[in-house]
């Protein structure tokens, strides 16, 4: 019964290059049933997209002349890269934008497209993929007008190439969000110890804190890569109220928007008039895919 | 008190989310249900509160693209113009609520019909001397009285200006709700369903309960409900004065058996709420209308009631005030006297306390009577429905703005922290006032009495009523 939304592709994976770590994969395999429980392991997800929807909400809304408050994101075409079980991408979704969700794990990818199927119109706006970043990128050239990255720079392969293959799926000018965790003594104790061992906030066994990013090390990739970074945020976890605010230093969790330069080799104009203005505002989700 | 008020709130401070899942019987639905038609909010019960959400959320900007039903069991009421007589049903809509009609355009629709603003309002004794007086000191409108028949055409107007989004059932009542299971089960639908009387189904992401203090929605939710049957009934008439004033000041004066109000509705006319003993209130019905005057006459000027202790002991505390605050006492005025009562206009309703234990729970919303029944002694009922709607669609607007499942808990749980806040306190002032004032025993009186006198003399608390 729920085979009408499966889309499943069957290239073979490359084995050389790839930004998946099949370690991961295995982390998530056996919680891709839990993703939708806004109490259970992933309640501060949910709850992060109190502060992260309306921080891609608002970067775009900023970027944008031509936007209606009852559908500000119409028009906007957007990856979620390691979109779970979609909890990101539902509220995209609801805003107007077209979500093309992707993710490794076939089981997350079922639970998305599950959950997505009750409401009409979330399940024509939202199209859900098992795959990889690189998978795509061939048949997704300068697709995107928007990539979101939420929790998932930390548990890449390859990082330089996840990157590079975001430019290549972007539309010049298009903006990345990248949330993520730095790599300092702080988030080792609160984002390891605290997090997973003690509160149990975060599934034990979730993160590997060789594995988080500086945000100087994150910026000067993007930055070498043909994006310019224009924020810069710190955001905050409070486990007794269970919710998220913004915060000055980023040395625990923090949150990045970058933009693609617009003519080759050239860095985009900062606050210039965004390409999204010209898009059509009737976009169908997937018609390339 | 204090306890009553504590399980009248039933939350504990830890895990709010914890504990609101449905325990009572609902059946899964199997994907035939699937072909009801699915909306964003539904609210069922088209009163004065009912129809105001579904206007406030029809008119809201983020609500643009969303789909919502308002479910109304009686028929389409609106009027071009209103008849010559004033309909017997009336309320006293305070400036807040004035503001929140006028914030999606129904409060030109009510001054276009017709309405009275008062800017005075006393309060008396009929044990004692002891009164208080209320007024804005800008002369200002302290509130307006107007027919619910108004506020009604008024909403429906309002309601047709976005037809395109709000889809109103008149002459349909909802008879059986189905609960989804807990949001993190994914193999049934995660929606509310609806079944009409008349067979037709609906799917919602959000139920409103405006169906009143019997609500429906509150009983089938198995929502706890704290009530209690006051032994009074609310006696209503219009009335016609002895001569025609300014008429711009509401009167109350405490009975021994509830209190009898005279609201203005213009320079000739008045509206009568008398709260009373059952019996008391079948023989006013039932008397002839010259009776019937005579009785709404005396009982706002005839100090029978009065005791030489109680006077004394008023005028002692009332010159000890004069001392310390020269303007703190007043002259007690007396109200227009009553010449005649509209033949039809003659009715009786049975008055109660309610207050549900949980305004909220996963995908539900309780505003109104259904949430909150209250005594009309403080004119308050449709007001507090006002503060619901007011707060509901704040937190419904910027879930919308954040792309979040409308019938989420965790902003429905905002909604009721701040209006349990505000209405409890307010709800169990407006029962102990019933109580303290139901007696004529002298130390109740004089403490009253006393209390009273304070309170008009001390500007702080006054203002903050």
């Amino acid at each position: 019964q729920l085979s009408l939304f499966r889309l499943t592709m069957k290239r073979l994976r490359s084995t050389s290059h790839s930004s998946v770590d099949s370690k991961e994969m295995k982390k998530f395999q056996l919680l891709a049933h839990k993703w939708w429980d806004e109490e259970g392991e992933y309640s501060a997800l949910h709850s992060m997209n109190d502060i992260r929807v309306p921080f891609i909400r608002d970067t775009l809304l900023n970027m944008s002349s031509n936007y209606h408050l009852g559908n500000p994101l119409s028009g906007v075409k957007i990856l979620d890269v390691g979109c779970g079980g979609g909890l990101l991408s539902e509220p995209l979704g609801r805003l107007g934008a077209s979500v093309t969700g992707i993710d490794p794990l076939e089981d997350n990818i079922r639970t998305a497209d599950r959950h997505k199927s009750f409401d009409p119109v979330l399940a024509k706006r939202i199209q859900y993929k098992s795959s990889s970043l690189e998978e795509i990128v061939e048949e997704c050239m300068e697709t995107f007008d928007v990539i979101v990255a939420s929790e998932v720079v930390e548990h890449v392969a390859d990082l330089e190439m996840f990157i590079k293959c975001c430019s290549q799926v972007l539309k010049p000018e298009g903006s990345l969000f990248i949330t993520t965790i730095n790599k300092t003594q702080l988030s080792y104790v609160l984002g390891i110890v605290v997090a997973e061992k003690i509160l149990g906030i975060v599934p034990e066994g979730t993160h590997e804190w060789e594995k988080f990013v500086p945000p100087k090390e994150l910026e000067h990739l993007l930055e070498s890569n043909g994006f310019s970074v224009k924020t810069v945020n710190g955001m905050l976890y409070n486990p007794l109220s269970g919710s998220w605010s913004w915060m000055e230093s980023t040395s625990i969790n923090y949150a990045m928007h970058a933009v693609k330069s617009g003519a080759v080799g050239q860095p985009s104009p900062t606050g210039a008039l965004s390409e999204m203005e010209s898009e059509q505002p009737s976009a169908t989700a997937g018609t390339t895919m | 008190t204090s306890a009553v008020m504590a399980g009248v709130c039933g939350r504990g401070l830890l895990a709010p989310l914890g504990g609101r899942l449905r325990a009572g019987p609902r059946a899964p639905l199997r994907s035939v249900a699937a072909a009801a038609p699915l909306y964003d909010v539904v609210v069922s019960g088209g009163g004065m509160v009912g129809s105001a959400m579904a206007a406030v959320l029809g008119h809201d900007i983020h609500f643009h693209d969303k789909k919502i039903a308002l479910l109304e069991a009686g028929p389409r009421k609106e009027y071009d113009r209103m008849p010559d007589t004033y309909s017997n049903r009336v309320s006293s809509i305070s400036p807040g609520s004035a503001t929140l009609l006028s914030s999606f355009g129904a409060w030109d629709h009510v001054c276009s019909l017709r309405l009275k603003p008062f800017r005075r309002m006393q309060v008396w004794d009929a044990c004692s001397e002891a009164m208080i007086v209320f007024e804005k000191d800008d002369l200002d409108d302290m509130g307006y009285i107007v027919e619910n028949d108004v506020i009604m055409s008024a909403l429906t107007k309002q309601l047709d200006a976005v037809a395109d989004r709000v889809e109103v059932f008149y002459g349909s009542r909802a008879v059986g709700y189905t609960w989804p299971l807990p949001s993190h089960s994914c193999d049934t639908s995660p929606w509310v369903q609806i079944e009409l009387a008349d067979g037709r189904r609906l799917q919602t992401k959000l139920l409103i309960g405006a169906d009143g203090h019997n609500s429906v929605v509150r009983k089938e939710a198995e929502i706890k409900n704290i009530e209690h049957r006051y032994d009074q009934s609310a006696v209503v008439a219009t009335l016609y004065l002895s001569e025609a004033t300014d008429n711009n000041v509401a009167w109350q004066r405490f009975l021994p058996t509830g209190p009898i109000a005279l609201l203005p509705l213009s320079d000739t006319a008045s509206s009568l709420v008398w709260s009373t003993s059952h019996e008391h209130a079948s023989e006013l019905l039932a008397m002839d209308e010259e009776s019937f005057v005579d009785s709404i006459n005396s009982a706002f000027w005839s100090n029978a009631n009065h005791t030489d202790f109680i006077d004394t002991a008023g005028a002692m505390f009332r010159s000890a005030i004069s001392l310390l605050k020269p303007s703190g006492t007043a002259v007690r005025q007396l109200p227009p006297s009553v010449a005649k009562v509209d033949p039809e206009s003659r009715a009786t309703f049975p008055l109660g306390m309610g207050h549900a234990t949980e305004y909220v729970q996963h995908r539900v919303a309780l505003i109104g009577d259904a949430a909150h029944r209250v005594h009309p002694l403080a004119g308050q009922g449709v007001n507090l429905g006002f503060g619901d709607i007011a707060c509901l669609a704040h937190h419904l607007t910027a879930a919308a703005f954040n792309g979040s499942d409308l019938g989420s808990l965790k902003h429905l749980l905002k909604f009721e922290t701040e209006r349990q806040r505000h209405n409890v306190s307010l709800i169990a002032v407006i029962d102990v006032l019933k109580r303290l004032y139901s007696t004529r025993l002298a130390p109740l009186v004089l403490l009253r009495t006393w209390g009273l006198q304070a309170t008009n003399a001390l500007p702080p608390v006054k203002v903050r009523i």
